[in-house]
């Protein structure tokens, strides 16, 4: 058996009182795409908050690679190559296309304690290959994010993930407040992941969704983690069945 | 009104600007051509650093998603604190780094509170504001000191340029100006302030280190608003403890009129300088037309309420084209 690209072993995560997640354990090989269903409060952010270096663990282990990781920061996160895309959309609505692709990761023509001066050139250059990459279709990469739709939105988050490398996208609920055609267009980066040999944790509440686009169906019940198949041995109502 | 919001958000100080253009030319008309005087402009150009730099670090600051109501009070406490060891014959120079550091730490109080206790910082700075005022009343020991004679006080006063038309002080605020802007639109920290404030959660999902850079942001804030104090006194030639009173008000008006959010992400430097040179122009107008003066305050807060208006305006038609394409 291949090495899993992330591990996760007897995660737990109180939230003064709440105990969200109960002894999470999961492994996914690289090049996996992994559906995680479950209902509202489940626990599914958690867990894939505790991923990106949002929150930490009250217990247990995340191995990167098979190697022990400390995820402290979501900075950490990125480095390690997890990107997520979030339901809210992490892009600035004020800020233009080039500045949102490379927030926080900006490259620099010199710097003093990692303070510097912009490399705008290379920003712009860059990020109309990195939107066209995820078929994007945007005129300039000066206009704000503020214009876009929604979908656009996550394609830009989902381009800088692409863009920075990424080893393993998480999408936590990305098509909520999309149109239909919107929604498809992120369903097929989902899909598109696959091709490209990058691990995915698709997180929906849509079960077509997740059947379409996914190899593997996790489902998640109050903390812990109740079902786990791959897609092409079970069916939308076994999982329901579990819920 | 894409387009229209589009250029509001890449120049939010246009507004601004086209209103201060409008103002000139009627208070020159006027004013019969006195208002444009070099004599009239010496005067009102004079004055526009000391206003200008407060304004400048309280639209940085609010342009990160928050807001410093303290700068008033360090604007007093930093310039007596400088006497009070010019007086303990500390050379003038390191009075004044010393003095700088004062206003850091004050920045640094209002920034770490903040957000170590998330309150919002209008009731920090509120506090910040009585407590920097007191200690300034406290130091000075009820009587301003004198400030001694040899100082280098053409550092910051005297008249340059074609026709003497500006004090050193303006250079100084120009120089500041310059890198204020550059660091706001050239660098990666400029960045990271404008997404600070533009989407808070967006920005730390990023790995943005938003407490670093806000805490960056109330310390600029405070050391603008005490250089300037500092200029103001130079320029008086003696330290009151009472300048710089309402001052933070007029600070926020200017940044508002010159297009910054309330809500953060969105405001410029320049939008900054023409909010306070707006209020100089009111200021010095009112005086020439022969305007009773006392209608001055009534001006700038019209002003400010109409920027406002304005702006959120603005902000929710933005909200609603986002709407719109959600559903
Ligand atoms: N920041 C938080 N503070 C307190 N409780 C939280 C927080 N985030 C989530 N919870 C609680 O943890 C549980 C799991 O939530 P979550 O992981 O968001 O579930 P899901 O994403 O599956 O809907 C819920 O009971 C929720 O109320
Ligand atoms: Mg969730």
């Amino acid at each position: 058996m291949t090495m899993p690209i992330i591990e996760c072993r007897g995660l737990h995560k109180w939230y003064s009182g709440v105990h969200a997640l109960k002894g999470v354990s999961l492994a996914i090989t690289r090049g996996e795409i992994v559906g995680l269903v479950g209902d509202n409060g489940a626990g599914k952010s958690t867990l894939i908050k505790i991923l990106s270096g949002v929150h930490r663990q009250n217990a247990g282990d995340v191995l990167i690679e098979g190697k022990p990781a400390d995820i402290r920061t979501p900075k950490h996160a990125m480095r390690l190559g997890i990107e997520t895309i979030y339901q809210y959309n992490a892009t600035v609505p004020t800020m233009s296309i080039a500045r949102n692709l490379f927030i926080g990761r900006e490259p620099l023509q010199w710097s003093l304690f990692g303070i510097g001066l912009l490399d705008q050139a290379r920003m712009r250059q860059e990020s109309v290959k990195a939107i066209a990459d995820v078929d994007l279709h945007l005129r300039s990469p000066d206009a704000l994010v503020g214009e876009l739709s929604g979908g656009q939105r996550q394609g830009v988050a989902i381009a800088r993930g692409m863009h920075f490398k990424s080893k393993v996208f998480i999408l936590d609920e990305p098509t909520n407040h999309l149109s239909v055609k919107e929604t498809n267009k992120v369903i097929g980066f989902v899909k598109g992941l696959k091709t490209q040999g990058i691990t995915g944790i698709f997180i929906s509440h849509n079960m077509h969704h997740v059947f379409q686009s996914c190899d593997r169906v996790v489902a998640m019940a109050r903390g812990e983690i109740v079902f786990d198949k791959p897609a092409a041995d079970t069916s939308i109502d076994e999982v329901h069945d579990y819920l | 009104m894409k387009r229209f919001l589009k250029i509001y958000l890449e120049k939010p100080e246009l507004a601004g600007a086209v209103l201060l253009v409008v103002l000139v030319v009627l208070f020159q008309l006027r004013s019969n051509g006195v208002f444009l005087s070099a004599e009239n402009l010496r005067g009102m150009l004079g004055l526009l650093p000391e206003m200008g730099l407060v304004a400048i670090g309280v639209t940085v600051l609010m342009i990160c998603g928050e807001f410093d109501l303290s700068v008033g009070s360090v604007f007093a406490l930093m310039p007596m604190s400088v006497a009070i060891m010019l007086n303990a014959d500390v050379p003038f120079a390191v009075a004044v780094l010393v003095g700088l550091a004062i206003c850091a730490l004050v920045g640094f109080i209002n920034g770490f509170v903040t957000l170590r206790f998330a309150i919002p910082s209008f009731i920090t700075t509120l506090g910040m504001l009585f407590m920097a005022r007191s200690m300034t009343v406290v130091i000075s020991g009820g009587f301003p000191p004198l400030l001694p004679a040899d100082l280098p006080t053409w550092l910051f006063t005297r008249y340059v340029g074609p026709g003497g038309l500006i004090r050193m002080s303006f250079l100084w605020f120009g120089a500041i100006a310059l890198l204020m802007a550059a660091l706001l639109s050239l660098t990666n920290l400029g960045n990271w302030i404008k997404a600070s404030g533009g989407f808070l959660e967006a920005a730390g999902a990023m790995g943005i280190p938003v407490n670093r850079v806000k805490i960056t942001c109330f310390i600029l804030s405070s050391m603008l608003a005490g250089f300037a104090g500092l200029v103001q006194v130079l320029r008086l030639g003696s330290p009151l403890p009472s300048i710089g009173d309402g001052l933070e008000l007029q600070a926020v008006a200017a940044a508002v009129i010159g297009g910054t959010a309330l809500t953060g992400g969105v405001g410029t430097v320049l939008g900054a300088i023409v909010g306070a040179l707006l209020i100089r122009v009111i200021d010095n107008g009112l005086v020439l037309t022969q305007v009773d003066a006392n209608w001055f305050k009534f001006a700038v807060g019209g002003l400010t309420i109409f920027a406002v208006i304005a702006n959120s305006w603005l902000r929710r038609t933005a909200r609603g084209i986002r709407v719109d394409q959600h559903a």
